[in-house]
């Protein structure tokens, strides 16, 4: 059973300005965030940690990036023209974000859930500082945000990366790879660079907002035991 | 906030601000048609018109999604697709852009809708300030009366229901634009406003537009060297479905 005796519980924050409204107070649940590139393992480690928490009795729901009700099948459009520059890029994610954000992850932890993001506003910020945007614009941006409970960032060497990206899907997805910032016209190295930036870029984040780094180049169930580990000290409101 | 002359951008942008039925969007277009007239490049931009952003936000209005914050960030998002692609190229191109409606329409109206002043400006704080800027200020009476008199039927979120500031949407609507109207006035004087009286009839209006234009802008300088034919007038299909979605928030 979960402690929510207020004494013990982490003082529930927005970054900045926050959403308007919103009495913090109210979110009796759990934010837990899983960060990393495409072939880190998080899609893997979240259904895991979501039938854990199940099983011990946990309601849980699962947000990412891209799900929106609101933008997701213009972003997608958006994505597949590489039509948007990157201000308007950015701030659609945003959007797609805070309507996840309003509508799903707020009203869950105010009834009680365990919300599990795949991906949250850390890698929105590393993607667009990697293309050069204002570090502290975006945090003004997304000073929306509520601060999780836990973040995990599923670190993974780019080349390690690449072979299970390929393993995958015998190919390097064209964002994955950054291709749109020109570092090279080989799709390989410029997955090599981008990936190499995107984690200078995470541990550069990491010093603001203290998250969780996570050796993700081990084995899954090596993974899972030090998340599971983490998570429950966050639910016994240590 | 430094406008574009102060950023040594070749052109101008000129933006008219106000309430739902100032008139703002007739002073424009006149405008556009005498700049036009006098051989000048001019453009000519619309809030909430990018074709992309279009899609998600009339969609989102239809079905009442949208939350202070995603209001807030979707007008952001279409603002940005029309100011990276349109306005900046435009811009160091030389050319005199007209804008209905600027940054200061969300200032006014998402601070209304309860986000904080300070994020909102920072979203937006990419924009440069326009070289002119029209306000077109008439009696609170007097706009309410031009669009409840036309168009009986209010939009959910063009009349601020979404606030619950009364169950009756023309009641709504009245302290809603009431709200809009005092946040544009406090920031006037800060962004050098041009404030128009908007009860003038229209004529007088503007010729002290284009007198004012003349006067702050040397024209002479955004003459195309090589005269282009007018483009052609809006096709009747077109305009009505512009004038109604005018007051679309």
């Amino acid at each position: 059973m979960k402690t929510d005796s207020p004494a013990t519980k982490k003082c529930r924050r927005f970054y900045g300005h926050g959403i308007p409204h919103v009495k913090l107070e109210e979110l009796a649940g759990k934010l837990i965030v899983v960060e990393g590139a495409d072939g880190s393992g998080r899609s893997t480690q979240i259904a895991r940690l979501v039938d854990w928490l199940e099983t011990s009795g946990h309601a849980a729901v699962q947000v990412g990036l891209k799900r929106s009700t609101l933008v997701s099948s213009e972003l997608e459009k958006a994505q597949q023209g590489n039509i948007l520059s990157r201000t308007t890029l950015s701030l659609f994610y945003a959007t797609d974000f805070a309507d996840q954000l309003g509508n799903i992850i707020l009203p869950a932890l105010k009834a009680g859930f365990i919300v599990l993001a795949d991906r949250y506003i850390y890698t929105l910020m590393a993607r667009d500082m990697v293309r050069g945007m204002d570090e502290v614009w975006l945090k003004n941006l997304y000073g929306i945000a509520l601060e999780p409970d836990a973040v995990f960032y599923l670190e993974v060497e780019a080349e390690e990366l690449v072979q299970r990206n390929l393993s995958k899907s015998a190919t390097l997805d064209y964002w994955e790879s950054g291709m749109d910032l020109g570092l090279s016209r080989d799709v390989f190295d410029s997955f090599l660079k981008y990936q190499n930036a995107m984690r200078a870029t995470f541990r550069h984040l990491q010093k603001t907002y203290g998250f969780n780094i996570v050796d993700a180049n081990r084995p899954v169930e090596f993974v899972t035991k030090e998340l599971r580990k983490k998570i429950r000290a966050v639910l016994d409101g240590d | 906030m430094k406008t574009f002359a102060e950023l040594n951008f070749p052109g101008r942008l000129i933006a008219v601000e106000g309430l739902d039925g100032s008139g703002k969007s007739t002073q424009i277009y006149l405008l556009k048609r005498w700049l036009e007239a006098e051989g000048i490049k001019v453009y000519f931009s619309e809030w909430n018109s990018s074709e992309l952003v279009k899609s998600a936000t009339s969609k989102a209005k239809k079905r009442q999604l949208l939350t202070p914050t995603t209001f807030s960030l979707i007008h952001a998002t279409d603002f940005a697709d029309r100011y990276e692609r349109h306005l900046l190229p435009l811009l160091r191109a030389g050319y005199v852009v007209l804008c209905d409606r600027y940054v200061f329409t969300a200032f006014a109206r998402d601070v209304t809708r309860g986000c904080p002043p300070d994020w909102v400006r920072g979203l937006y704080s990419f924009a440069a300030q326009p070289d002119l800027t029209f306000f077109f200020k008439a009696d609170l009476k007097v706009s309410l009366n031009r669009i409840l008199e036309g168009r009986p039927k209010l939009k959910f979120f063009e009349a601020g229901m979404d606030l619950r500031l009364s169950a009756d949407p023309y009641e709504s609507f009245r302290i809603f634009q009431g709200r809009i109207l005092e946040q544009y006035m406090a920031m006037s004087s800060e962004f050098n406003f041009i404030v128009m009286d908007a009860n003038q009839n229209v004529e007088k209006q503007q010729s002290l537009v284009r007198k004012t234009v003349g006067e702050k802008i040397n024209l002479s300088k955004f003459k195309r060297r090589l005269p282009l034919p007018l483009p052609p007038a809006a096709r009747p299909e077109d305009k009505s479905k512009e004038a109604e979605e005018d007051v679309a928030a």
